[in-house]
Parts: structure tokens; C-alpha cells; sequence
């Protein structure tokens, strides 16, 4: 089924408690070679019939103007995955 | 005077919201999430909770259920709009106030009484109050922290549109000690603590050494009520 992914992170300046969490977990679990870990989202769109720029444009729209929030968050990737 | 209380799926709050009307003197008209018609209110209460589950950002979907748009056109035409807690996260995420709101600086849930200073009494949810009045009204959220772009806080600040400032420390990490705001109008207040939490002596927050008998919260719907009345 083709499909539009969107990928949105917390933006960079940001705290991201869910980020420290796992990363505080990793390092309790003896892991020293990662040095910070941060959560973003991966979101679906998955459409029934193939995928047109016109679909792609109006992903990156619903992206910036509903998925995510610009004050918090930033999308860093919109594509179409076979 | 009616006053509307919309009830989206998870919110927690508009019994309570409702109840604060009613001991205020107005009468309470339950609006519903999908239902666009706001049946003549004369003002709008978004209660607090968890509307939606907190789905993608708290707030973010509720501020696209057809009860919100038709109060975001309403509010652009100067109906009295409060949002408490998840409301306030819908007013942000409808784009009624500028910044947003993340989870609190600590990490945790956080539910106790807070003090807040009232900073802008020309609105109608708070011109009961004193200006730089301090009262005292329950807090309690996950995610309360106030943040904006450095652009909007300056317009923020220099407008003075901040409403409520915590005082006696900042609970959550909100940027500027903001624990509510107004639009430029003043007709759309949002706020993280919750007033409807203090609207009755004995289910209040402790006062001075009495417990329990803080009635702060009742203002806000005392304010909107008196300002429709002689409007």
C-alpha cells in the first residue's frame, strides 16, 4: 500500500523528557557510547491508489499545519514509501 | 446568562465548569464536540482534561472539532472564550492565543494549590479582580509549560497580554512565570490552573488557615456574568 510518511521531532532547543528517560535507562543498563537520546514521532498516511506530487504537496501542508506544531516541534521529513 | 461548556471526548472538567456557572448565578448550556452550533451562548467555557486522549499534542485535535471552529469565528467576533488546562492547550492549538504549552519542567504531574498574580483585569473573565491581585486556585497538569517563538514573547509582554503570572515559584519551567494569557481583544483568556476548582467554601483551596475555603475561581465566572449583565 503506498504510503506518505511524516517524521516530526521536538525541536532541538527543547527539552525532551521522554528522550532523557530512555537515555537515563540506556546508561543505567551499562551503555556509555550514546550520549543523549531524543523522541520524535513517525505518522502514516497511507492512500489507496498511487501517489501524486498534488498528494505529496498537500501531505506537507497537513504536516506543517496539523501533525505538528511549529512552536514545539519540527517535521524533518515528508516522502512517499513504496 | 448563558454560558456554554463544551464537552469534547476525555474532557474531565465541565461538570465542575458547569457547577462554577451555576453558583455564579448564570444558567450553563452543554455544547457538544461535533455539534458547530453554539445555541445563542453569551460566552464559552472549554474545561479542562484530556480531550481526544492527548492524541498527537494536547488540544491539537479538539481545536479542529466543529465546536471549536464555530467558537474560533465566534471569538473572532468578540464572544467572551475561557479555557482552563486542556482548554487553554486548545486555544493555543486553535491559534485564539500565540505559544504553546510542553510537558512541565520536572517531568511529573503536578496537582496543588497555586498562587498566581492577576496582571490584566481588562477582560471579562477578570475584571472582578484587582490588578496585581493575588489569589489562589488548584493547578494540576502533565503538561503546563508555558513557551513562545522570542518574537511572540516580546509582542507577549509588550502588549500585555499576560493575565496570570505564577507567584511564590514557577511549578512547571513556563517561560516568563505565564500562567495564563489574553488575546489583544481580551475577550479570549486561557489559563493552566483551574478556577472552577475554587467557586465554594469547604471544596477550595486552603486560605490563611482555613482549610479548604478559597473561592478565587468564582470571579472569573462572577466577572463574565456582571460584564454581559451591563453590556
Amino acid at each position: 500500500m503506498p504510503k506518505i510518511v511524516v517524521e516530526i521531532m521536538p525541536k532541538a532547543d527543547l527539552l525532551d523528557p521522554q528522550g532523557k528517560a530512555v537515555n537515563n535507562s540506556l546508561h543505567r543498563k551499562g551503555n556509555a557510547r550514546i550520549v543523549n537520546v531524543r523522541v520524535g514521532k513517525r505518522i502514516e498516511l497511507h492512500f489507496d491508489s498511487e501517489i501524486t506530487d498534488a498528494d505529496l504537496f498537500e501531505a506537507r501542508e497537513i504536516a506543517e499545519q496539523f501533525l505538528s506544531n511549529d512552536v514545539i516541534e519540527d517535521v524533518v521529513d515528508v516522502r512517499v514509501e513504496a | 446568562m448563558k454560558i456554554g461548556v463544551v464537552t469534547f471526548p476525555g474532557t474531565l472538567d465541565d461538570r465542575d465548569a458547569a457547577r462554577a456557572v451555576r453558583l455564579a448565578g448564570g444558567s450553563v448550556v452543554n455544547l457538544w464536540h461535533a455539534d458547530a452550533n453554539l445555541h445563542k451562548v453569551d460566552a464559552v467555557v472549554l474545561p479542562g482534561g484530556f480531550s481526544y486522549g492527548d492524541y498527537l499534542r494536547c488540544g491539537a485535535i479538539a481545536a479542529q472539532a466543529p465546536v471549536t471552529q464555530a467558537i474560533v469565528k465566534a471569538a473572532e467576533g468578540g464572544l467572551p472564550v475561557l479555557g482552563i488546562c486542556n482548554g487553554f492547550q486548545v486555544l493555543v492549538e486553535a491559534h485564539l492565543l500565540p505559544g504553546g504549552l510542553i510537558r512541565n519542567s520536572q517531568g511529573r504531574f503536578i496537582c496543588k494549590d497555586q498562587a498566581l498574580r492577576v496582571e490584566s483585569v481588562s477582560t471579562p473573565w477578570t475584571n472582578g479582580f484587582s490588578q496585581d491581585e493575588i489569589i489562589r486556585i488548584p493547578l494540576k497538569n502533565g503538561e503546563g509549560g508555558y513557551i513562545a517563538s522570542a518574537s511572540d514573547l516580546e509582542r507577549i509582554e509588550g502588549e500585555g497580554l499576560v493575565t496570570f503570572r505564577y507567584v511564590e515559584g514557577n511549578p512547571n519551567g513556563s517561560i516568563n512565570d505565564i500562567a495564563g494569557l489574553r488575546n489583544a481583544r481580551g475577550n479570549v483568556v486561557g489559563l493552566m490552573p483551574h478556577p472552577e476548582h475554587a467557586v465554594e467554601p469547604g471544596f477550595g483551596p486552603d486560605m490563611d488557615g482555613t482549610m479548604r475555603s478559597g473561592i478565587d475561581g468564582l470571579r472569573f465566572f462572577t466577572s463574565v456574568l456582571n460584564g454581559l449583565v451591563n453590556a
